[in-house]
């Protein structure tokens, strides 16, 4: 805010090449249209600031575009272009800031909002705060180790982390899972799933006032945390799900454990439809707020909950069936309008078909191994360890040396709460992989809000943030 | 451009383990090499065949690696931007991977076509320093604007900065 403030010319002339300080680094800020021709990396940081500025420092064009990324499309103008005036000068409109403290922006997302009164004209997400360097890290640690890491970025659902790390080790391995360690990894994840949108129903209901609805969700997902802490050892990052399997198997009594979490999370589930659904303040807070087409949502590479809202059926575990996906019955649930609210029956229901999916799993789950029995991937059973020393030495190598994995590269997609949770593998026939990046769908869901937003009140931003469910770990990594 | 598939280039991948019955693979995907100068073309072309969104972009520095496989007629370039994009319609997935030489590490942005890219392409800029030309804002993202270098370069010193110590002199 600060800075947006400052450096603004007073003029009112809304020329953009006007050079002004950087607030930054105090040398001359470059236009952004000078990005283009300037080639060569010797200028790499002087690009300007990640801010948004006022007006009179913006070119039209820029003004155009974060008013909506979509205009730029080619064809079918999404926005009208006219409809920006891009005449308008800094007095008539403010620039605020919120964040990166703000408790509402679940975690430390900044936002810069435009303001004419109180409706906002543009947004800019600024993120960063959280960035630790995982990907980097990610080549400094064996495949072993790799999920240690991963499991970190998006901390409301970290077996999905770990299993698409896993899926991708094992794709470029060629090995053949056995079939209980997809089943246990199915259940996991479902699990995770229901725990990771309780708690977005918690935070949700916060952000609409309702702390009712904040205790209740956190409640129910405790039952789950506690059921992975029995499972896993840990409340959180796990480091469960690994490649070639999972670390153990699942504890005695699971089915009566897993059994009593579905019982007793479906009628609250009801619960929660009385206490919101049908509330006319809240739905007046959340119906038709926040909209987005579903030309947007493409074009903005919206995945997930975000675009399911806008009635596109699109769900990985339907589509491209991971895991056992394919062996069992659940509906993919799909909104119409793309507003809050059908955001919100979007995650309610998939509780429910996640639910569904883990009760066949209970049914379905098969005898026999929970990891894949090679010894060059996984450590041998802790009884041969005793007996025989070249289980000792493979024990050792794994934990020390890890597995090579085949020179190639491998791009894997899984459904996580969020959307598509990808990676991008590249081996060099070594311990370690060569490069490992991970698509974070909040990373890139966070592009709609600037859509989301326009045209909207000022009041309605906390609740349309709420509404994409970022998780600022996975989107910094 | 050449073409390839994806289950060819890891069809020699030793295969460990595995007495169940082959699944369907649930990852193979399509991938193409086009060069820098047809990296727009190709993608605008696969976008009126009905990809209608870009999952993923992101740039790879191969340059302790330079002996990986590739499909004859492609000359390896220390940099790669590497696209995925999928068709909703059709269920298909395409991996795009385009050479960037070192001393020019430039490719055309993709955001005219998929304004989707725009947070990623400005991503692989900030670590890996590929520009996009045309990008309207390519600025560092995740890292401060007064970072210097590119971390996932394979020639960035890790732990070039020290650590904070009371009386230690600042960073960089």
């Amino acid at each position: 805010m600060s800075d947006a403030t400052t450096t603004d010319t007073g003029d009112g002339v809304p020329h953009a090449d006007t050079v002004l300080p950087d607030p930054v680094s105090g040398a001359a800020y470059a236009e952004p249209s000078a990005t283009g021709t300037e080639r060569g990396l010797l200028i790499e940081t002087s690009e300007g600031a990640q801010e948004l500025f006022p007006r009179s420092r913006t070119a039209p064009d820029e003004l155009r575009r974060e008013a909506g990324a979509v205009l730029r499309l080619p064809e079918g103008v999404v926005v009208n272009a006219d409809d920006i005036d891009v005449e308008q000068t800094d007095d008539e409109t403010m620039i605020i800031n919120m964040g990166p403290q703000h408790p509402s922006t679940h975690g430390v997302l900044r936002l810069m909002m435009e303001l004419d009164g109180e409706t906002v004209l543009r947004t800019k997400p600024i993120i960063g705060y959280l960035h630790t360097g995982m990907e980097k890290t990610a080549e400094e640690l064996t495949y072993v180790q790799g999920s240690t890491n991963v499991t970190r970025m998006d901390y409301l659902s970290p077996l999905h982390n770990e299993l698409v790390l896993s899926l991708a080790v094992e794709e470029l391995l060629g090995v053949e899972m056995p079939a209980r360690s997809d089943w246990i990894r199915m259940l996991l994840v479902e699990l995770n799933r229901v725990s990771s949108h309780l708690m977005w129903m918690a935070t949700n209901g916060m952000d609409h006032a309702s702390t009712s609805m904040m205790i209740y969700g956190f409640r129910e997902r405790e039952m789950i945390l506690a059921f992975f802490e029995k499972t896993t050892g840990l409340r959180m990052n796990h480091n469960f799900i690994r490649p070639g399997g999972t670390a153990a198997d699942l504890p005695d009594g699971w089915e009566d454990d897993v059994t009593v979490i579905c019982d007793t999370v479906l009628p609250r589930l009801d619960e929660y439809d009385e206490l919101l659904t049908g509330q006319p303040v809240f739905r007046q807070r959340s119906e038709g707020i926040g909209n987005i087409s579903a030309e947007e949502a493409l074009a903005l590479s919206l995945t997930g909950p975000l675009l399911r809202s806008t009635g596109v059926a699109w769900d990985l575990r339907r589509a491209m069936p991971y895991l056992r996906y394919d062996e069992v019955d659940f509906d993919v649930i799909v909104g119409t309008f793309g507003d809050n609210f059908d955001r919100y029956s979007i995650r309610l229901n998939e509780i429910r078909e996640s639910i569904r999916i883990i009760r066949q799993v209970i049914e379905k789950m098969p005898a026999g191994d929970y990891r894949v029995q090679d010894k060059k991937i996984t450590p041998p059973p802790r009884g041969r360890i005793d007996e025989s020393m070249e289980a000792l030495i493979h024990h050792f190598k794994v934990f020390t040396e890890g597995f090579k994995v085949p020179e190639g590269e491998v791009y894997v997609a899984i459904e996580s709460p969020r959307g598509e949770l990808g990676c991008y593998l590249v081996s060099d026939g070594g311990p370690k992989p060569y490069r490992m990046h991970i698509r974070g769908p909040s990373f890139v869901n966070l592009q709609g809000m600037p859509v989301m937003m326009r045209g909207g009140l000022l009041a309605d931003a906390v609740v349309v943030c709420s509404s994409i469910d970022p998780v600022m770990g996975e989107v910094d990594r | 451009m050449t073409t390839t598939d994806d289950v060819e280039t890891t069809s020699d991948a030793p295969r460990v383990g595995g007495s169940a019955s082959r699944r369907p693979r649930a990852h193979a995907q399509e991938l193409l090499f086009p060069t820098r100068e047809q990296y727009l073309e190709v993608v605008g072309a696969l976008r009126d065949e009905g990809f209608e969104t870009c999952a993923d972009l992101c740039a790879v520095d191969y340059l302790s690696h330079p002996g990986r496989r590739l499909p004859e007629g492609v000359v390896p370039q220390r940099f790669e931007v590497v696209v995925n994009l999928l068709s909703l319609s059709q269920v298909r997935r395409v991996r795009i991977r385009v050479q960037v030489p070192a001393d020019d590490p430039v490719v055309p942005t993709l955001f005219d076509l998929y304004p989707g890219t725009e947070a990623m392409e400005r991503e692989a800029y900030d670590l890996l320093g590929v520009v996009f030309d045309g990008h309207p804002d390519m600025t560092r993202i995740l890292l401060p604007e007064d970072w210097e270098g590119h971390p996932l370069r394979k020639d960035y010193g890790v732990g070039r900065v020290p650590v904070q110590f009371k009386g230690a002199p600042g960073p960089r």
